[in-house]
């Protein structure tokens, strides 16, 4: 059976390598989604945290010679630490302005911790192999088990993110502190602390997909710049705000772009912006955005 | 983040032109590079501390003149290669303009260095484009090119038996040039090519390419494309275990990539290279002085950038003068011999030394740090470099 001219197995296994990238976008633009709920700051330093737990994973092996599976629960809670840090010492300070200081202000971060890492490491990458070898022949193409893990994780972690925000009371305090941080500190809660504790959370995530990210892309300081810039069109594309949603459009939109791959290659790396700019025409919410 | 770097650029400019139109009391060599992102390992910064070790060598003067470089990151985009280039001509009274990686802002550079005759000497980049279709009397192309390649790596693997081709391209000049050049090579040793795909420069994930690559049923995988692009095709190629059905050939490699993969993923591959630090004791000894100072290895760009300069030194202390064409005349006269190469440059710009066909060792094999290659081949530069008979260059007639 083909799809223009391309054969089904074909299609499969590229829709399949598609979800596999859709679920580092999900990752990440569910932490961008998060921090910028609560905290209103868009944290351009989120590609280079990702960065970040992708170089701390390979320097707790290389250095420290602890397994990937530890490193896996170390590197998202030191980048997680790391946020916290950041937030109290930073970001704290600019919450009543514009939204161009906190852009800014995590720029600069990034430009600094990947000027850093650069200049001890270089741009060409750390040799780094998968923690779980070899692959399993599906029929239709040969699927590394690592990537297929991948999936597996990112998903469970998407979804167990989903589940505390929208369905538990610790979510319903962080809902209400986005909606009205003072009326809920008048209720006995700590909204500050919260807030920290967000961004420390969020960033984690961003962590989490980086230590993911280490075994199949390149760990090297740069790794961050281009998935940045994707994962906000992500963000924007599915709304700003909308857990599930961003969770879904991170999915779909690795899909999408693994499409083009296939259909016509030159637009790869473009086709998300295309879709960015038509759903800002159609719907400046975003996809599952609510208007306000 | 763009419009950031737009205003700096502008702002630069702006004191740029405040100190405009210097008396000529020094020789500036201007020097544009990726110095990054996805090229810097291969040139980069360290590709600018080359050229400078070239100037102290030579004594840091030239006519009596000091010798200044002025260096910039042109982040692979034309446009600011380009105006980079004007600006320096324009306000800093620039010399002579060496080109570092990426053929888009090579060819771009070129076309400004044609109309303000000023001197471009090309090592990063490989377009044989910029000494064929686009030559110009104030380009040469030094360090290597994309027939050359082709010509080495192409033939090497079509001799072994490799005869069915699919090209996994960079989408931009140099990659099609790459393509271009190889699969004419390919085709004309008897060898077939079953298809081509084209991925954007500096793609992070190269598995939906290389399934298209794997499904063409195709038994060479040629990777025209560079610096990180290579690496992360490779990486992914041994993931998915493309390397058991097809054997991959790295049109443009450097010792930065090897290093960057470890043996284990590169072994056995072969690779053409104009200059390897470890090919003979001249060269070791180079290597040696940069790796005390960079603390890596040289790549072959950054060796071409250290012999650029000092030629054209010799080139300006010979003529008497650094009048452009004064100095060409020169450059294209003069015999070369040193470290990286022996030969002359071609009336159309194109410098023609021996390449060397590499063979990277088993990880067994390797004695020390940065041992990854031994020289399988050394290849003449008349067999490798465009022919009179293939060049449309009008100088060359």
């Amino acid at each position: 059976m083909d799809f223009f001219g391309i054969p089904l197995s074909a299609l499969l296994g590229q829709l399949l390598l598609g979800l596999v990238n859709g679920s580092f976008y999900a990752i990440l633009s569910l932490g961008l989604a998060v921090i910028f709920g609560l905290l209103n700051v868009i944290n351009f330093a989120h590609g280079a945290l990702f960065m970040l737990g992708a170089v701390l994973t390979w320097m707790g092996m290389n250095y420290l010679e602890l397994n990937f599976w530890v490193m896996i629960v170390l590197a998202p809670l030191a980048v997680g630490v790391v946020g916290i840090v950041i937030e109290r010492l930073f970001l704290r300070w600019i919450y009543r302005l514009d939204h161009l200081y906190g852009l800014l202000l995590t720029l600069g971060l990034t430009l600094m911790l990947e000027g850093v890492l650069r200049s001890a490491y270089g741009v060409s990458g750390l040799p780094y192999s998968a923690p779980i070898s070899g692959a399993t022949n599906l029929g239709f193409m040969v699927m590394p088990n690592y990537r297929g893990f991948v999936v597996l994780a990112s998903l469970v972690v998407c979804f167990a993110t989903w589940y505390v925000i929208e369905k538990t009371k610790l979510g319903a305090y962080l809902r209400a502190g986005t909606e009205n941080p003072r009326l809920v500190e008048a209720f006995g809660i700590n909204v500050p602390l919260m807030v920290t504790l967000t961004y420390g959370f969020g960033v984690a995530l961003a962590g989490l997909a980086g230590v993911l990210a280490a075994p199949i892309m390149q760990v090297s300081p740069l790794m961050g710049q281009n998935l940045i810039i994707i994962v906000f069109a992500v963000v924007v594309i599915g709304g700003m705000g909308s857990i599930l949603g961003t969770i879904l459009t991170g999915l779909g939109l690795g899909v999408v772009e693994g499409l083009t791959k296939v259909f016509y290659p030159e637009a790869s790396s473009t086709v998300v912006f295309v879709i960015m700019a038509i759903v800002l025409l159609i719907r400046p919410a975003g996809l599952f955005g609510k208007e306000k | 983040m763009k419009h950031t770097v737009k205003l700096l650029t502008l702002a630069l400019g702006a004191a740029g032109l405040l100190t405009a139109a210097h008396a000529q009391d020094k020789v500036r060599i201007g020097f544009t590079t990726d110095m990054s992102s996805l090229y810097s390992d291969v040139d980069g910064k360290n590709g600018a501390m080359a050229i400078q070790m070239a100037i102290d060598d030579f004594g840091g003067k030239v006519l009596g003149k000091p010798i200044e470089l002025l260096s910039a990151d042109h982040q692979n985009k034309a446009d600011i290669a380009a105006s980079k280039a004007r600006e320096w001509i324009d306000t800093q009274g620039l010399d002579v303009m060496i080109g570092g990686t990426n053929s888009g802002t090579a060819l771009a550079t070129a076309k400004v260095a044609e109309e303000k005759k000023k001197l471009y000497i090309v090592n990063g980049a490989g377009s044989s484009a910029l000494t064929n279709a686009a030559c110009s009397p104030y380009t040469v192309h030094y360090a290597y090119d994309t027939v050359a390649l082709a010509k080495g790596t192409g033939t090497a693997i079509v001799k072994q038996g490799g005869k069915d081709w699919f090209f996994l391209t960079a989408d931009y000049a140099f990659g099609h040039a790459l393509e271009t050049d190889t699969a004419n090579v390919v085709k004309a040793a008897g060898g077939t090519v079953k298809g081509a795909v084209r991925a954007p420069l500096n793609t992070s994930d190269f598995s939906s390419f290389l399934l298209q690559a794997q499904s063409s049923g195709a038994k060479i995988l040629g990777l025209a494309n560079a610096g990180g692009d290579t690496i992360a095709s490779i990486k992914a190629a041994s993931e998915f275990g493309i390397t058991k059905t097809m054997k991959l050939a790295g049109l443009l490699m450097f010792v930065t990539d090897v290093h960057s993969l470890g043996l284990k993923d590169t072994q056995g591959m072969y690779l053409t290279d104009s200059w390897y630090w470890d090919k003979d004791d001249a060269s070791r000894a180079f290597a040696k002085k940069f790796f005390g100072k960079a603390k890596r290895m040289p790549t072959s760009i950054q060796a071409a950038n250290y012999s650029a300069t000092t030629t054209y030194l010799k080139a300006v202390t010979a003529a008497k003068t650094t009048d452009s064409d004064k100095v060409m005349a020169q450059l294209k006269s003069m015999k070369i011999d040193d470290f990286f190469g022996k030969g002359n440059i071609r009336p159309d710009g194109r410098y023609v030394h021996d390449m060397y066909l590499l063979e990277v060792k088993k990880p067994a094999d390797s004695k020390s740090p940065w041992d990854y290659m031994k020289v399988a081949a050394t290849l003449k530069g008349e067999d490798v470099f465009t022919t009179k008979a293939e060049s449309k260059c009008a100088l060359w007639k």
